[in-house]
């Protein structure tokens, strides 16, 4: 018992444990949702960071511990930001053309998000901190906490926010591309991207390859406008 | 890998000096990625095939695997469940009603200024 107890001292001093668990419970996270045959909700990010959250309180561990071993794999989101370079440079003939427009649309969409979210959290009394982490909510999330720590947000909340986005924008997509009376994939996917990263960009594959890879190339741009747009917006609409 | 990777890497840290250095408002990784884009433009200009096949693969197993990279910071919500229950009737109301509307904004804009796609 006693040995135990050394044993586990030790594991709690070492990056291992966290480096290990966050693995181990994402792997699990990823059998679940293929189970479950990828519903939207099952999605194993969402299933990971409960589960996590979860242990964490049960073994009364701080996050500032776990964090020391998931510092490693969330590392990793700045190299695989700069790879998003390879599928955009793989779709970059379909961009130019129809730039006239995609870069349009998606600049709209983009706009409309960020300025909605913001205005909406800061009516409904949110403070600053809440509606700084909403406005990069729509881009994918290495992207989106680059964003949200530049502007005084919080890279965690930012985090969430995006899973949920992307999680709603796959609800949502088909309701709203009825409503809007868009019939063409290229539209559909374009704003599940732009709207909803690459989560709804995934169940449009489901549907269409070509709503898939244009998702894919809205997910690329939507990041690079977000990142210089959002900066300057932040300013003027988060409030005091 | 290690070619890609320490290219991927390189990309990433020439971004956050010219992000610093410049005093951009934009993440150092976002500049990375374009840099990254021009790089693979000149390359296939000089008729080489790309990306490489190193690249190609490394960057695939990167994004394949994109969730895992979010875990670590999401879990980090546990440090914020306060401020989040404090707010989440601003926060739910502000997710759905805002996505709606990038939606259909870039859903229609989209169809209504694009001509139909020649067949590949």
């Amino acid at each position: 018992m006693r040995h135990l107890f050394h044993l586990w001292v030790y594991l709690e001093t070492t990056p291992l444990l966290g480096l290990t668990v966050t693995l181990l419970v994402y792997r699990i996270a990823v059998a679940i949702s293929q189970r479950l045959h990828h519903a939207a909700l099952a999605n194993p990010v969402l299933i990971a960071i409960i589960t996590l959250a979860l242990l964490l309180a049960a073994t009364g561990t701080p996050y500032a511990a776990y964090f020391q071993g998931a510092q490693y794999v969330h590392f990793m989101l700045g190299p695989a930001t700069v790879a998003l370079a390879v599928p955009m440079h793989a779709n970059l003939r379909r961009i130019r053309r129809s730039a006239g427009a995609i870069v349009p649309a998606i600049l709209a969409g983009s706009l409309t998000a960020a300025i909605s979210a913001m205005l909406l959290a800061r009516l409904l009394g949110a403070p600053r901190e809440i509606t700084l982490s909403l406005a990069p909510k729509s881009v994918t999330t290495p992207i989106a906490m680059g964003i949200a720590e530049q502007i005084g947000g919080q890279p965690s909340l930012a985090a969430v926010f995006v899973l949920l986005t992307g999680l709603t924008a796959g609800v949502l997509v088909g309701p709203a591309m009825r409503l809007a009376r868009v019939t063409d994939w290229r539209a559909w996917g374009l704003a599940a991207g732009t709207a909803g990263h690459g989560l709804a960009t995934a169940r449009m594959l489901l549907l269409s390859e070509t709503a898939g890879a244009f998702g894919g190339l809205a997910i690329g741009l939507n990041g690079i406008f977000t990142a210089i747009i959002v900066p300057l917006l932040a300013g003027l609409l988060a409030g005091g | 890998m290690l070619n890609a990777l320490t290219l991927l890497v390189l990309c990433q840290f020439a971004g956050e000096v010219i992000a610093r250095l410049a005093l951009l408002p934009i993440p150092g990784p976002v500049v990375g990625l374009v840099l990254l884009l021009g790089g693979l433009i000149l390359r296939e200009r000089r008729g080489y095939a790309t990306p490489g096949a190193d690249l190609k693969a490394t960057a695939q197993g990167l994004l394949g695997n994109l969730g895992l990279l979010f875990v670590p910071a999401g879990v980090g919500v546990v440090t914020q469940l306060d401020v989040l229950g404090r707010n989440l009737l601003a926060v739910a109301v502000a997710i759905v009603v805002s996505t709606f509307a990038g939606l259909v904004v870039t859903g229609w804009i989209m169809q209504r200024l694009s001509r139909p796609e020649e067949e590949e």
